[in-house]
């Protein structure tokens, strides 16, 4: 809390012209915590009815499409012949867990999500009321980058665990679910998961980049979802480009089974561009802040 | 306090005078120029109005106060220091730049909480300047439902926050309802008499001429004039006599033969005249055989040498290049 201390003035105060200052003002301010700034973050994102209705429908959206995808194996499996029902536990069972429309519509949510919260304020003019408040722009940034990700990362990770709980549910109906411990079912709740913060922080880059929302959400849906479905695997171009991509990238993550292809992906690789996009997107929005006029 | 001394840096905290100087401050878009080499210093104890037409730089002046935007030349300091070096900002400038600066769906309990959570504020002052501004009761419902001058209330609320020595407000009267202005008028007074240093913008000089001590006059982004109220009131040249008489007519018509610019009828049985002296229209009266019953010399307003410097300098502004 600040306090000041009214100071007698001393003769080198002394007001010049009709009125003579009596008292002077001391600032006696506590020590600027980065923590402070991601409360305040935290307490912005909540405080908006359309975070909580965008993170349930989203999440519902999410989870009834994996739904949908065990349910129709469900409903398939006397028709499946043996080929199929030999080990569909490991692979489809786990593609079922979350299936790629499913993870497309992660991305477009949390990327929405990741814009919002720096369009939303340029769009207000509330960007100037945050940036009086803390003229550290980059560390209130950074704190922004923070509270985002980790909500959405949150996010990721429920309906990550709910899409596995209810898909595997439905398949054990025909003793074809997977379970936890299986080899491979880790890393696809972990790459759905962690797909959210990834897309949600490159959301938030281009938002920051751009600063108008709908121009923002082109954007966001182009490199996100258009890019990496339109880019084939066939030439080497492509297939790199289409392997730095973070939908492809969690694409390779849940294919357990990886068929190979001419230009082959590895896990360790998939791992790296999620890394690479989260840092890379919050350094953007950390930095691109900094020298602007508001 | 010299003008000089203020401008010494690194002079430990709590030992510099709180206020705000500006040093040839220019900021040019592209080829236009919204600021130009702006000095004055607006001093702690003292209501200090920022007035200028509207385009004038007054706004582009208050961002680059608190660092929203560099300037191209010049510096500005507040305490001494640029304020885009401080890590925190609340508790050493409260600033009110525009009411709709606030996300409408956020409520306004939730916008405060946010901003004092940032600067380590605790939470009771929240309700503490909630209460002072007088929007408890609207607290909780989204800033979208607010009218203007609630919006205002509640960045002046935000202003408030961090107890700060140092207050800017941009066209705070905005929206306000005469109740409002009135509170408001008395919110910077008593602010400034607990020796903050408050600096207010406006266009009109008739919000200004009841609360400022102190007034920075700009045009065109140019410096027109820094100096007290009294001062500024005895710039103006283009005083009014009022003659009260029963033959208005009559005499109205001898003084514009005369070389009055002016003599319109002031209620009944008066004249308000300008060109003329008091001294001249009583002798015109006089060889006219017209009755008087008085003759008051009435000094420009405030608004009138405000009107006349600032219109001046959009004239030189056209053809001069300075």
């Amino acid at each position: 809390m600040s306090t000041f201390t009214p100071q007698a003035a001393s003769e080198s105060h002394t007001v010049t012209e009709m009125r003579t200052v009596t008292e002077l003002r001391t600032v006696t301010e506590p020590r600027a915590r980065f923590r402070d700034l991601v409360a305040a973050e935290w307490i912005k994102l909540w405080s908006l009815r359309s975070t909580r209705w965008v993170f349930a429908v989203g999440g519902l959206a999410v989870v009834a499409l994996n739904t949908n995808a065990a349910y129709r194996d469900y409903r398939a499996w006397p028709a499946f012949g043996e080929a199929t029902r030999d080990g569909f536990d490991r692979t489809g069972a786990l593609r079922d867990a979350f299936t790629n429309m499913a993870a497309m519509n992660l991305i477009l949510v949390v990327a929405a999500v990741g814009a919002v919260a720096v369009v939303g304020e340029y769009g207000t003019g509330l960007i100037r009321t945050t940036f009086a408040a803390v003229p550290a722009r980059r560390s209130l940034m950074a704190a922004k980058a923070a509270v985002v990700a980790g909500a959405t990362a949150g996010f990721g990770v429920i309906v990550a665990v709910v899409s596995f709980l209810v898909t595997q549910g439905i398949l054990a109906g025909r003793g074809a679910a997977a379970s936890i411990g299986d080899p491979g079912a880790l890393r696809v709740l972990a790459a759905s998961a962690l797909l959210a913060p990834v897309a949600a922080l490159t959301g938030m880059a281009l938002g920051t980049l751009i600063r108008h929302s709908a121009t923002t959400v082109v954007c966001a849906v182009l490199v996100l979802l258009m890019l990496p479905v339109g880019l084939g695997p066939d030439t080497h171009m492509t297939a790199v480009i289409d392997h730095a991509l973070p939908y492809s990238a969690w694409d390779r993550l849940v294919s357990i089974d990886h068929a190979p292809r001419s230009y082959p992906s590895t896990v360790g690789g998939a791992w790296a561009v999620y890394a690479v996009w989260a840092l890379a997107a919050a350094a953007a929005t950390v930095t691109a802040v900094h020298r602007r006029d508001h | 306090m010299s003008a000089g001394g203020g401008r010494r840096r690194g002079v430990a905290d709590g030992t510099v005078e709180r206020m705000i100087e500006t040093n040839a401050l220019t900021k040019r878009y592209g080829r236009t120029t919204a600021v130009s080499d702006l000095t004055f210093t607006v001093r702690p104890g003292r209501v200090t109005g920022f007035l200028g037409p509207n385009g004038a730089g007054k706004s582009t002046t208050l961002r680059l106060l608190l660092g929203l935007q560099t300037p191209t030349s010049g510096e500005v300091t507040i305490d001494g220091r640029p304020f885009r070096d401080r890590a925190r900002g609340l508790r050493h400038v409260g600033a009110l730049l525009d009411a709709h600066d606030v996300h409408g769906g956020r409520s306004g309990l939730a916008h405060l909480s946010a901003l004092a959570r940032s600067n380590r504020i605790p939470r009771h002052r929240v309700e503490e300047v909630l209460e002072e501004v007088g929007l408890s009761a609207v607290a909780r419902r989204r800033t979208a439902g607010y009218s203007l001058g609630m919006k205002q209330r509640l960045g002046i609320a935000a202003a408030l926050l961090g107890d700060p020595p140092v207050l800017l407000f941009d066209e705070p009267l905005n929206g306000l309802d005469p109740e409002g202005v009135k509170w408001i008028r008395g919110l910077f007074r008593r602010l400034a008499g607990e020796g903050r240093t408050v600096f207010v913008s406006s266009h009109l000089m008739s919000e200004m001429e009841h609360t400022a001590d102190d007034l920075v006059v700009v045009g065109r982004g140019e410096l027109l004039a820094a100096e007290s109220l009294a001062e500024f009131a005895a710039r103006g040249t283009r005083s009014s006599v009022t003659v009260r008489t029963p033959d208005a007519d009559a005499l109205a018509a001898v003084l514009m033969r005369q070389g009055a610019t002016g003599a319109d009828p002031d209620g009944d049985q008066a004249l308000m005249v300008t060109g003329l002296s008091a001294e001249r229209i009583g002798e015109l009266a006089f060889e006219h055989r017209l009755l008087l019953y008085g003759l008051t010399t009435r000094p420009a307003s405030l608004e009138e040498a405000f009107m006349e410097l600032t219109a001046s300098r959009v004239e030189f502004a056209g053809g001069d290049p300075r």
